[in-house]
């Protein structure tokens, strides 16, 4: 249990120092390669003792963690591709050590918290902290604009499918079933049907699936180890182990199921279009990454879970070896355009062959992994729906496709037009030193090797780890996907794949979003400032003013009409009051007279009333 | 003890009012008090223990005005407990954020030394007329706090804040009044009317006394539509003032909600909270819409509290869908209504203090004038980052306990409310998108020359913002205190 917090504890005190703590540019790397690799060992222990802990956090859920057969799988590959990525980062990030290494560990211990939350409070923590970190990283150079802007999109963008988390937060209590992941298929519909709906968003939106695919187009703003961390075992890779942790919820409706399963291969397959079309090299793989975790995606509505971890685990090692292949060539040359990075292959070699390892491993080629675990996720499709194979097949092929243009881009001779693509990004060093071509060397052994997970004999063991039993593929299908690839990655070396502008654009998703979502809301917000300036605040200046000019009225009127009348009562008074003084006129008979009238006036008085 | 929290402030303020005393021994005196304040509140808050129900805790109480049947009766529990340490906490912020001041920091000092006293005054207050004192009292201290120290259009803005207001304070007393004469035994003892409930079978004059106490609060909150005094109060007031009109004063109308609305007319509640919630969530999309068309940065800022304030409505509102839900769903979201409070207070008092350094050194809020500022003022840059996560409630922070609160348990009463969640994705798109004007990018504009925080201007928010952290990771620290209130609350409200 113990190790259970350090796991997530140590890299995120560690990290949060190093962010905070001011001139720790010298020993940020070292403090945070050690770091990672005590949390690799952290990492293992609590795969294999598969803990809980939990501790009182909000009154309607705790804060809890558990491990596990499903996340002693993914917890130690996110911290083993966290070591790795961390190693190659602390030769190749050369500014703002400190805060670079403190914001990957802190997202590090994000997305391991994220692998081992037991309820939906755990979850959003840990899902929104990764995403918080990620927004960070992706800016990590603030200095262009254009990154921070590509951080914004990426948050933004994926927040807009974590709402999903919050809306299945409050479905589970509405359910009845509690906030724990494992309990929500026990939810009252319609209540369950909400939970799997906000969780299908939220793992769509992560994993980068259509239609939220284009933030990862913008997140290769980042730097290279930020791109191989956050699309490789994390970030991405965690909206893809979301929906294969939640899958028996997704079955339980009848409908997410399918929903899951058919975006997934949609997603598998117009990304996978999408990556073919590129001639950069972070947006081909960023663009297969999406189109890979398609088949995650995939498995998890179909319910194959031990397909859908072997294809997680396969790609993270796959892609980080990719992403910091070409993150060293970045830097080492200058460019991430196919056209300059001719011969890249040859001239590091160790770095040239690891690459070329993962590469083929991406397209499928026998027996590297990806070629065995996407074949166990199209076995289970078969078994589900004929369509949904063939587009899977179709996907497939297309990876094999994306991965042959990579390849023959890196290995092939440098031209005349070579040299004029130098540099175009950045200011390149000439130089790869050993500790990034080991890191990518040691990821391309996994590329390698992963497949094993869903071939006999290793296949049973693995399936049973996540409480299944194995779907191995058939012998014909594995023949035949491997066939498909050998031979479109020979027609590619051959023949130069289409670039339909479509697919170049990442299928316009982003200006669709821009032009029917952002800027509707920009404009409302405008005008809703408009209308609270000058309408709302209109209506209490007037009954301001208004007031004002009834009291103005109101002592026009006082002036007027109030002390007009006083001032003319006292005017009559004043004039009565001259006229009762004739009557003094100081003569005698005058008031003997008077006398006799009052008198006599008294008499009839007196008479009238006395009667 | 609590005595002596609510009035040490004023005492020293009387003290600060002799003109031979010099600035820089007021200066510190207003930190050391403010020092002392929570210091003593600390110490309430280690020997606090939840009191019974029908009663308070430290409660003290002495005859008054026996005439009317109100008395100088204060006490604290688990709703307003929170709530004072938050004050005094923003206010020490406040006075460590100040030591530089130069503009008559002697008077400054007394009058936020006495706003102090009132505003705590106003959260122990168990007496309707003692709060009803501190809360007008409020009104016209942060009137001269904005004419006199405010810039820009400061004695309009100050006089808008002061007359819309203070007017809100007349429907208040109204309704109070109403309270007091519906009473069995007319009282204005907030204990005794709470345990009464005048007007439970009277839906007619309970709805209009409800209607009257719930404008009142209304526009202290504010809540659209009444929120227009807020953002011009905002511009022009100083950083400290808009600190504590945002982190303080706004909390005295959500109070108000808890304290008063709530459980003295629960009948009433139940019966308008659809209009309730209504307004929280209009609030909530409405406040972060117009946040989001702003460019005055500190004016982006004010509509975010309208948008953050609609939260506490829309989970205070839920309380009264008794019919719809189980119990647990209303009584969590009535716990982040709280929680939110003080959560907003730390942040948005953080992000104030923080704000009021552009106009201090180059004399504008407008975002457009600026860029690339976290080039010469990293410490700024990385404080204001920081902020505006918190305020678009990332978890780690505190708002986003309020907010998970707020909406699992809307969610679960009425789904429908689910459409509130957009304020959360609007305010981060607003926050991000400002941080990339002001601080990204080429250095430019206001942002040539930029002198970063000094150590009290870096200090006082970034204490704001750690306690946020702590809370945001630890909330039990709060919550402890606030569950059981909020349970008991639920229960009145459901009576």
């Amino acid at each position: 249990m113990t190790a259970l917090w350090l796991l997530v504890l140590l890299p995120a005190l560690v990290g949060a120092a190093l962010c905070l703590a001011p001139r720790v540019e010298r020993l940020a790397g070292a403090v945070s390669v050690a770091t990672a690799a005590g949390t690799l060992v952290l990492a293992i222990m609590v795969a294999m003792t598969q803990p809980t802990a939990a501790v009182a956090f909000l009154a309607i859920g705790g804060f809890t963690m558990r491990v596990d057969g499903l996340s002693a799988i993914i917890v130690p590959t996110v911290a083993a591709v966290t070591l790795l990525v961390v190693i190659f980062a602390s030769r190749d990030i050369r500014e703002a050590r400190g805060r670079f290494h403190g914001l990957m560990l802190l997202f590090a211990a994000a997305a391991l918290l994220t692998v081992v939350a037991g309820n939906l409070v755990t979850l959003l923590f840990a899902w929104e902290i990764m995403g918080g970190t990620s927004y960070a990283l992706i800016g990590f150079w603030w200095r262009d604009g254009h990154r921070l802007a590509s951080g914004t999109t990426a948050f933004v963008t994926t927040r807009a499918g974590d709402l999903g988390l919050y809306l299945a937060a409050g479905a589970a209590l509405g359910g009845g079933a509690g906030l724990a992941l494992a309990d929500l298929p026990n939810a009252a519909t319609p209540w369950r049907d909400l939970a799997a709906a906000g969780l299908l968003a939220a793992g769509l939106g992560k994993a980068a699936q259509l239609p939220f695919s284009f933030w990862l187009s913008r997140a290769m703003d980042g730097p290279s180890p930020v791109s191989a961390l956050l699309h490789s075992a994390a970030m991405v890779a965690m909206g893809g182990y979301l929906l294969l942790r939640v899958a028996p919820l997704l079955e339980a409706t009848g409908w997410a199921d399918n929903a899951a399963a058919w975006i997934g291969a949609a997603t598998a397959l117009l990304l996978g279009a999408v990556a073919v079309a590129q001639r950069d090299i972070k947006q081909l793989l960023a663009a297969s990454t999406a189109a890979q975790l398609g088949f995650v995606v995939l498995a998890a509505g179909l319910g194959a879970r031990s397909g859908g971890v072997a294809q997680l685990v396969g790609h993270a090692s796959t892609k980080a070896a990719l992403f910091l292949a070409a993150g060293a060539w970045l830097s080492a040359l200058g460019t991430k355009q196919f056209g300059g990075l001719a011969g890249a292959a040859r001239r590091w070699r160790l770095l040239g062959v690891s690459a070329g390892v993962a590469a083929l491993a991406l397209a499928g080629i026998p027996p590297l992994s990806l070629w065995a675990t996407k074949d166990a996720v199209l076995t289970a499709a078969l078994e589900e729906s004929v369509w949904l194979y063939v587009v899977g097949l179709a996907a497939a092929a297309l990876s094999a496709v994306y991965a042959g243009k990579l390849l023959v881009a890196i290995w092939r001779a440098p031209d005349a037009h070579t040299a004029t693509h130098l540099d175009d990004a950045q200011q390149g060093t000439r130089h790869v030193g050993p500790a990034e071509s080991v890191s990518v060397a040691v990821l391309a052994v996994g590329a390698a090797i992963l497949g094993m997970l869903v071939l006999p004999p290793l296949a049973s063991a693995f399936a049973g780890t996540l409480g299944e039993t194995p779907v191995t593929p058939g012998i014909w299908e594995l023949t035949a996907s491997g066939a498909i690839a050998i031979a479109l990655v020979l027609a590619t070396a051959r023949w130069r794949p289409p670039e339909p502008r479509w697919a170049t654009g990442w299928l316009g998703l982003e200006a669709a979003v821009y032009r029917g979502v952002v800027r509707p809301t920009l404009r409302i917000a405008a005008s809703l400032a408009r209308f609270d300036d000058t309408r709302v605040d209109l209506v209490v200046d007037h009954t301001a003013s208004g007031s004002r000019a009834g009291a103005r009225w109101a002592a026009a009127a006082d002036d007027r009409n109030v002390d007009g009348s006083v001032e003319e009562v006292a005017a009559r008074i004043r004039r009565a009051g001259r006229r009762s003084i004739r009557p003094q006129s100081g003569r005698l008979h005058h008031y003997y007279a008077q006398a006799v009238v009052l008198l006599a006036a008294v008499v009839v008085l007196i008479v009238v009333v006395g009667r | 003890m609590l005595s002596v929290i609510v009035f040490l402030p004023l005492v020293a303020a009387l003290v600060l009012m002799v003109p031979t005393v010099p600035d820089r021994v007021a200066r510190w005196t207003w930190v050391a008090v403010a020092t002392v304040d929570v210091a003593l509140v600390a110490v309430v808050w280690a020997n606090f223990e939840q009191p019974a129900e029908g009663q308070l805790a430290f409660s003290e109480r002495f005859q008054w005005i026996p005439g009317v049947g109100s008395s100088y009766y204060i006490g604290v529990d688990g709703l307003s407990l929170p709530l004072v340490a938050m004050t005094a906490v923003i206010y020490l912020a406040c006075a460590v954020y100040s030591l530089r001041a130069e503009d008559r920091p002697r008077i400054q000092a007394a009058l936020f030394l006495f706003l102090q006293t009132v505003s705590l005054g106003l959260f122990v207050a168990a007496d309707l007329i003692l709060f009803f004192v501190f809360f007008d009292l409020s009104i016209v201290g942060m009137y001269f706090v904005i004419a006199g120290w405010g810039h820009g259009n400061a004695a309009r803005s100050a006089l808008k804040f002061f007359l819309y207001t203070f007017l809100g304070s007349l429907a208040l007393l109204l309704g109070f009044i109403g309270l007091y004469v519906s009473a069995d035994t007319p009282t204005f003892d907030m204990v005794e009317l709470t345990r009464m409930m005048p007007l439970q079978d009277n839906p007619l004059v309970g709805g209009l006394v409800l209607a009257a106490i719930l404008v009142g609060l209304a526009v202290k909150t504010p809540t659209f539509p009444f929120h227009t005094w807020l953002p011009p109060a905002h511009t022009d007031a100083p950083a400290i003032g808009s600190a504590v009109l945002a982190g303080v004063l706004l909390k005295m109308g959500t109070y108000g909600f808890v304290r008063i609305a709530m459980p003295m007319l629960p009948d009433a509640w139940r019966d308008w909270a659809w209009v309730i919630v209504i307004v929280g969530i209009v609030s909530v999309l409405y406040g972060a819409l117009v946040g989001l068309g702003q460019r005055n940065l500190k004016r982006m800022i004010a509509y975010t509290s309208v948008n953050h304030m609609g939260y506490v409505v829309l989970g205070v509102g839920v309380a009264g869908l008794v019919a719809a839900s189980s119990d647990a769903a209303r009584r969590v979201a009535v716990a982040g209504a709280e929680f939110q409070m003080v959560s907003h207070g730390l942040i948005t008092a953080a992000l104030f203090l923080l704000v009021g350094v552009l106009r201090d050194r180059a004399g504008s809020y407008d975002l457009d004038g600026y860029g690339g500022l976290a080039a010469p003022a990293p410490r700024f840059a990385t404080l204001f980052a920081i902020g505006a996560f918190a305020s678009l409630g990332l978890p780690g922070f505190s708002g986003f306990i309020a907010e998970f609160q707020i909406f699992s348990g809307a969610i679960a009463t009425a789904p429908i409310t689910a459409v509130a969640l957009l304020g959360i994705l609007i305010t981060a798109g607003m926050f991000l998108w400002a941080i990339q004007r002001l601080l990204a990018g080429k250095t430019r504009g206001g942002s040539l020359g930029f002198r970063d925080l000094s150590r009290g201007e870096f200090w006082a928010p970034a204490s704001l913002l750690i306690l946020s952290v702590v809370i945001g990771v630890l909330p039990r620290i709060v919550l402890d205190v606030v569950d059981p209130a909020t349970t008991v609350l639920t229960e009145l409200v459901g009576r």
